[in-house]
């Protein structure tokens, strides 16, 4: 098939903005549902969240609420945000600045019965972090 | 003293950077007298800025606490080597050494580009110039590295020790010289549009510094996803975090580029579309620089938050970009068509590989980007991590990979020939190893099965535009790209390989236990503390046995004082057929301790593709910069 010199650029620009587009389209549908979204303890006391999508949440970890499994490997906490608090629950070796009183993020998803599984507890390496709503709440304090 | 120093090296690079940008503005009527003035400002300016920089370093090695950054950023009892490496182990000094690179580019090009007329040279150095005086204007305004502490401290807080590690050291430096290398090709690209003069001389000019920043970021890539597989101690090698996606950005621009630059250069086509990948390329290194160095993210990898310094880089940013892609859409149209071609032709293989690569680059830019526009725009917060970028980018990766059965095998311009018996090689393999894994590994997920399918495939494959070549005098880029491809399929069969069969095992154990892993039979024997340079340890011993074959591990988990810290070193085994990696958690309550353990068959093949890929883009590179070289090249030095 021959496309005429006149038409070559064209017919690139074509290609081009039918590329973006394309892109775009398949960015969008694939961000609908695996954009896993940021939530706190009150959000989910307020009944914002869906149980079993897959979602962030961060808060501080609360002070005397880590408890260890006999299985040595399963952790139990408790994360606030100073409004509410929700029990977590994680299998696995925790990231080296997961203590009490520090911020923490976790990855997983929410029983219905309101207990939060998390399977991956994100390591915050640096001192100075605080998950983004304390950071914005702390001034308040 | 050497802070003040440096401090006035810099403003007179910012002066001089200014200087060059009005010479070369000035440039317009008669040619070849003013360009001398601009080619030695330029290389004056790189030298001022390397002051400036080694400055720094000086500061850093002699530990200099009335310096705010070392102060914040250093600490007296640490080793040499992350002495020296925290000059850019932190904000400030990462700025300084990305304007250092792209300074030094500009010396380089005003001292060695011969060839490229000088009006396109005059406005491309006035280009250069004007990107450094940006960033210039950011160091001294909104992130001076010289600040003094008034009174000094005693010693400095540390390097956080998660960077101190020695691949660490050098993983930034390879990657800004990779961003900034990107630099050249669009202040070229903007020099080329403005003077009218867009064809294979410019793209000639490009090509050695695309393939330069190309191989490095492709090593500082490799590099970092090596480091985070072993360093964060999660058993991963890419993470999807923003950070790594701010240095595959432009490296997806780079890679699109390198392949249209050599249809410019050689068959004088595809014209307006190299020029706005160099445009995008560059732009990408920027929107990294941003997304890394503003804090707007709270990955990992970030540092600090401060709003003025984001706003400032946006600001540049919004400049400099919305600047070229206005310049392209004014000048565009006074480009020459290019050279015509056919759809099947090595030119139509160059385009597809030009269109998926955007693609997969719009699909990562948009994930990347996504939770700040949603998070400026409707305050919700979110992140988007691996299962968006697996399912959409992955596969297209793989259609690309597929692409590359056929296109290198194509003729330029027209290719009459049946394309059917030049990929049916690559098509049996494949199809053998798809019913393979169906038949042995029926459990494997699509993607990792395509993976093993295409990448087994492209093996063969890449030698083919060896056939019929006398191996003697095929050129050296030829050898490179056959090279480059053979690593993809290298990268592509690690990949495809730790995804379809790791094995994992998380347990709680005490001295004595054993705990099968694959095929490996792991005894935990011990767990003893020692002492290194700046930190204590707990450190594990594990006895890994398999067949008659005996290994130990040491996994640690590492305090360091110095900022207060605890870090898990990894223990990893490197066999043939893959890596046995090891993991010390903490003790529980009943005298054991956490232990997880991987075994990942044929992963360090991700890595080895990626040094091979490298390999290739250097091969091609030295094959540009040795052979034809401008009559009288060695005659002529700088300034004649």
């Amino acid at each position: 098939m021959i496309v005429r010199p006149k038409h070559q650029r064209l017919v690139l620009v074509i290609l081009a903005v039918l590329a973006l587009i394309g892109a775009v389209l398949l960015a969008m549908w694939g961000l609908k549902d695996r954009a896993a979204y940021f939530v706190t303890p009150s959000d989910i006391a307020a009944g914002k969240t869906t149980p079993d999508k897959a979602m962030r949440l961060g808060g501080m970890v609360v002070k005397g609420s880590l408890r260890r499994d006999p299985d040595g490997l399963t952790v139990r906490f408790t994360v606030s945000d100073l409004k509410a608090e929700t029990p977590v629950v994680f299998r696995g070796i925790t990231p080296d600045l997961f203590k009490e009183g520090n911020g923490v993020v976790a990855e997983g998803r929410l029983q219905p019965d309101g207990l939060f599984v998390a399977d991956n507890i994100l390591a915050k390496h640096d001192e100075r972090y605080m998950p983004p709503q304390m950071a914005n709440e702390a001034p308040a304090q | 003293m050497i802070a003040e120093a440096g401090l006035a090296a810099l403003w007179l690079a910012a002066a001089l950077a200014a200087l060059q940008l009005a010479l070369a503005c000035g440039l317009g009527g008669e040619q070849g007298k003013s360009i001398r003035a601009v080619r030695a400002v330029a290389v004056t300016q790189g030298l001022v800025t390397l002051i400036a920089f080694a400055a720094l370093v000086e500061l850093f090695l002699r530990s200099d606490m009335s310096v705010l950054l070392v102060a914040e950023n250093s600490h007296s009892q640490k080793p040499w080597l992350y002495k020296f490496a925290g000059t850019w182990g932190n904000h400030e000094g990462s700025m300084l050494l990305w304007v250092t690179v792209l300074a030094l580019a500009g010396a380089i090009v005003a001292l060695f580009e011969r060839r490229l007329d000088h009006k396109t040279l005059g406005a491309s150095l006035g280009a250069q110039a004007l990107l450094a005086l940006g960033f210039f204007a950011f160091l001294l305004i909104a992130s001076n590295p010289f600040e003094r502490l008034d009174p000094a401290p005693l010693d400095g807080r540390g390097l956080n020790p998660l960077l101190q590690d020695p691949g660490l050291a050098f993983h930034p430096p390879t990657l800004y010289l990779g961003y900034v290398g990107l630099s050249v090709a669009f202040s070229l690209a903007v020099g080329g549009l403005i003077r009218g003069n867009v064809g294979p001389a410019i793209a000639r000019a490009m090509r050695p510094w695309i393939l330069a920043a190309w191989v490095l970021l492709t090593l500082g890539i490799t590099a970092g996803s090596y480091w985070a597989y072993y360093e964060l101690g999660w058993g991963g090698w890419w993470f999807w975090d923003p950070v790594e996606n701010a240095s595959l950005m432009p490296w997806l621009a780079a890679t699109a580029l390198l392949h249209s630059v050599n249809v410019l250069a050689a068959r004088g086509g595809l014209r307006a579309w190299t020029m706005m990948l160099a445009l995008v390329a560059f732009s990408m290194s920027m929107i990294g620089t941003f997304l890394v160095r503003s804090g707007i993210l709270t990955s990992v990898h970030s540092f600090a938050v401060d709003p003025l310094r984001g706003t400032f880089i946006l600001a540049l940013l919004a400049l400099y970009i919305g600047a070229a892609l206005a310049l392209f859409g004014l000048r565009i149209a006074h480009v020459k068509e290019g050279a015509p071609f056919e759809i099947v032709s090595r030119e139509g293989g160059l385009v597809a590989n030009n269109l998926l690569l955007s693609v997969i680059l719009g699909i990562v830019f948009v994930g990347t980007l996504y939770p700040l526009v949603a998070e400026a725009l409707s305050g919700d917060k979110l992140s988007v991590g691996p299962p968006y970028f697996n399912s959409v980018a992955s596969p297209l990766a793989l259609v690309l990979a597929a692409l590359m059965l056929v296109g290198p095998q194509l003729k330029w311009r027209r290719d009459a020939k049946p394309v059917l018996p030049r990929v049916a090689p690559g098509l049996l393999v494949a199809a053998a190893v798809l019913i393979a894994t169906v038949l042995l590994a029926p459990n494997i997920g699509l993607l990792p099965r395509f993976g093993l399918a295409i990448g087994a495939a492209l093996l063969p494959a890449s030698l083919l535009p060896l056939i019929g070549r006398s191996l003697r005098r095929t050129p050296l880029a030829i050898w490179g790209m056959v090279l480059a491809h053979t690593g993809v399929a290298v990268a592509i069969l690690g990949m495809a390989s730790d995804s379809a069969f790791t094995q994992e095992k998380l347990t709680a154990v005490r001295p004595g236990e054993r705990v099968a892993v694959g095929p490996w039979l792991v005894e935990f024997r011990d767990v003893l503390p020692i002492a290194g340079p700046n930190w204590t340890a707990l450190e594990a011993e594990l006895r890994a046995s398999r067949g008659s074959g005996v290994t130990v591990l040491n996994p640690q988990s590492r305090y360091f004082a110095e900022p207060p810290t605890t870090t898990n070193e990894a223990a990893i085994d490197t066999s043939w057929n893959g890596q046995l990696y090891a993991v010390l958690g903490e003790p529980t309550d009943q005298g054991g301790w956490q232990l997880r353990l991987w075994w990942k068959p044929f992963v360090t093949l991700i890595w080895l593709g990626g040094f091979l890929i490298a390999c290739g883009g250097a091969l091609a590179l030295a094959g540009r910069v040795f052979r034809r070289r401008p009559q009288g090249f060695y005659r002529t030095g700088p300034f004649v």
